[in-house]
């Protein structure tokens, strides 16, 4: 039952629409200083919906910071982060739980899936802190897996699945809350080539259907095949170009 | 569509967690084994000894049913020089005058006649066995047994009924016709041999023989050292406080009335500062299992950073982290305390069983077992939970 309180409570809270003035991300003048360390030196950029940009750059250009910052798993020393309309820097830790909950989907080099669990139950998890009961949980992440071509994996374990089916499975539980915004982190570097390949069209075809992408990796082979690249060199954005076979 | 998911409930759902923390348990199953076995052993040696002093106790009220709590004993006391009296030859006739007394017997004790099993046996090896002489249906007060043979028959020829110690003291188990034992230089025939007497354990240590015939026998004074007697039920009290004045009018104090039943209540309870030792045991064990449950969830926490800094990338708030682990850990030690309750219980049944005793566990007992391991669980799992709750996101991730 809503009442007239909790209307008052969430129009304080709440998050608002995703497709505000701006883009799903915009970062402003951000820089991120750890110690004498400066991470980012800077940085200004917007991704709009319906976007699949790659962030790429070598190791040590602060590429890892920009996905921290970009997935509210960090603040900003200074400047400006929002996402899907929230601005990071003035959110306290349960907000920004709640945005990534809503709005924010990761994938990780490395899957990060629970190994007990079926590929069916890994997926469920990503709608654990949505508030979204057991049964619809497991009911989407069948959809989700099916999505990624995994419908014949559902009940399997990450042991009994290839790196790529894996990558899959951490996929679908990315998008299985239907973000705002995919967050994909070196996503084929434990993969190999046609694995990889594999995963970036699954990442494409995503993309066609309406997710926002982002991808950070260092490789430019990869971040050629996408259709709006951002060079990071030492913390700063040094080409931001698009085109090419997008 | 977003406003159907902003109308939907947060948070994990205590199921959720429970599931969550089966699954976490589940996965390092060899190390929650042992951390639980802790948790099993302290909770089942504590309800074990509850268990077994409960058991104890009932079988203990249900030896007072049968024997009931009317009997009173009276013996003699001390005269005002310090000497020891002596009760009068009719005490048994003069008690059961009496109309709060039911029936009346008593026993004399009979000095310088040893008990032996063969004439060959020297006279100073004396055995530990006494010699009384019985006034009264002594069996039918005291609600005694014989285990094999029978009460004195009727006839003067002597004849000797043993008491369990002294029987067994003497190597006699069954009772024939044959069975004899040497009293006093004579050839004494075996009547029977009684159980065990609750109520009046000095007699298990007797060879009794009847009063008429054993003045003349083994030269009995005639003067009981030991009476007994059943009072109404309802009138014990009173009866207790008058019995002195019956048999001795004149100075009351100079006899000792005391109601067996009582010092058999009495002797349980000293048992009970027993039972609080071992409760004391018990409770160690708890704490060591405690300990383990602790290390175990600081470890786990350690292990399952990148999970928590998933967790956390998923949208899991601290407050959502921390109460993983915290059920998590109370799952541990809950696990354990239901083992160990189970184990409490089956070594109360058996040992009580072996025993010939009810078996009697304290629902109290295993409540607070089970409380103890949430309890344990809870303070086990806070600082772990915290722990784990309180790491960066980026940080938890970073490994």
């Amino acid at each position: 039952m809503r009442t007239g309180a909790d209307e008052a409570t969430r129009a304080s809270s709440a998050p608002t629409p995703a497709v505000a003035s701006g883009g799903v991300l915009e970062m402003r003048g951000v820089t991120k200083v750890h110690g004498d360390v400066v991470a980012l030196g800077g940085v200004d950029l917007t991704v709009h919906a319906g976007e699949l940009v790659a962030v790429v750059g070598p190791s040590g250009s602060g590429k890892s910071t920009m996905l921290n910052l970009m997935g509210t798993l960090d603040r900003p020393s200074t400047g400006s982060v929002r996402v899907a309309g929230h601005e990071v820097g003035s959110s306290d830790d349960d907000a920004l739980s709640r945005l990534r909950s809503e709005h924010i989907g990761f994938v990780f080099q490395h899957f990060h899936l629970a190994s007990g669990a079926t590929a069916t139950e890994n997926v469920a998890d990503g709608l654990l802190y949505s508030g979204v009961r057991r049964p619809e949980r497991l009911e989407r992440a069948r959809r989700a897996l099916t999505r990624v071509g995994l419908g014949h994996r559902l009940d399997h374990r990450p042991h009994e699945l290839s790196g790529g089916e894996r990558q899959r499975v951490a996929i679908a539980r990315a998008v299985v809350g239907e973000p705002t915004l995919l967050l994909a982190d070196e996503p084929t570097g434990a993969l190999d080539s046609r694995s990889g390949a594999d995963v970036v069209e699954l990442l494409r075809e995503l993309n066609a259907s309406g997710t926002t992408v982002v991808v950070i990796t260092h490789d430019l082979d990869l971040a050629d095949r996408l259709p709006r690249r951002v060079r990071l060199r030492d913390g700063v954005i040094v080409d931001d170009s698009s085109g090419g076979i997008g | 569509m977003r406003a159907r998911r902003e109308a939907r409930r947060r948070g994990v759902s205590s199921t959720d967690l429970v599931r969550l923390g089966v699954f976490g348990l589940r996965t390092r199953p060899t190390r929650v084994l042992l951390s639980a076995l802790g948790i099993a052993i302290g909770i089942a040696a504590m309800i074990a000894v509850v268990g077994i002093s409960s058991s104890s106790q009932a079988a203990l009220a249900r030896v007072l049913d049968d024997l009931g709590t009317n009997l009173l004993q009276v013996v003699p006391g001390e005269d005002a020089a310090g000497e020891t009296t002596t009760l009068p030859a009719d005490g048994v006739a003069l008690l059961e005058r009496r109309d709060d007394v039911e029936q009346a017997a008593g026993v004399g004790r009979v000095t310088g006649r040893n008990v032996y099993r063969t004439d060959l046996v020297p006279e100073a090896a004396s055995g530990g066995i006494t010699l009384d002489a019985v006034q009264g249906d002594l069996l039918e007060v005291l609600q005694g047994e014989t285990v094999s043979g029978g009460w004195f028959a009727a006839d003067d020829l002597p004849q000797v009924v043993l008491g369990s110690t002294a029987a067994a003291t003497l190597g006699i188990g069954a009772v024939d016709a044959d069975t004899r034992v040497w009293i006093g230089g004579r050839w004494v025939a075996v009547a029977g041999v009684l159980a065990p007497l609750p109520l009046a354990p000095e007699l298990d240590s007797s060879a009794l023989v009847p009063a008429s015939g054993a003045d003349a026998a083994f030269g009995f004074a005639g003067r009981p050292t030991r009476l007994y007697a059943r009072a109404d039920p309802t009138r014990v009290v009173e009866a207790r406080d008058l019995l002195a004045a019956t048999l001795d009018p004149v100075d009351p104090r100079r006899v000792q009335v005391s109601r067996p039943s009582d010092a058999l209540a009495a002797q349980q309870a000293t048992e009970s500062s027993f039972t609080a030792l071992l409760l004391g045991v018990g409770g160690v064990a708890l704490l060591v299992g405690g300990i383990g449950v602790a290390n175990t969830m600081v470890i786990t926490v350690l292990e399952r950073r990148g999970e928590v800094g998933v967790r956390r990338a998923l949208g899991a708030r601290r407050r959502d982290i921390r109460r993983q682990f915290l059920v998590e850990s109370l799952l541990l030690s809950l696990a354990g305390g239901a083992v160990g309750v189970a184990l409490g219980c089956s070594v109360t049944a058996v040992f009580a069983a072996t025993q010939g005793w009810p078996v009697v566990i304290p629902s109290w007992a295993a409540a607070g077992g089970l409380l103890a391991t949430v309890v344990i669980g809870g303070v086990s799992g806070i600082h772990p939970a915290g722990r784990a709750a309180r790491m960066a996101p980026t940080e938890a991730l970073a490994t």
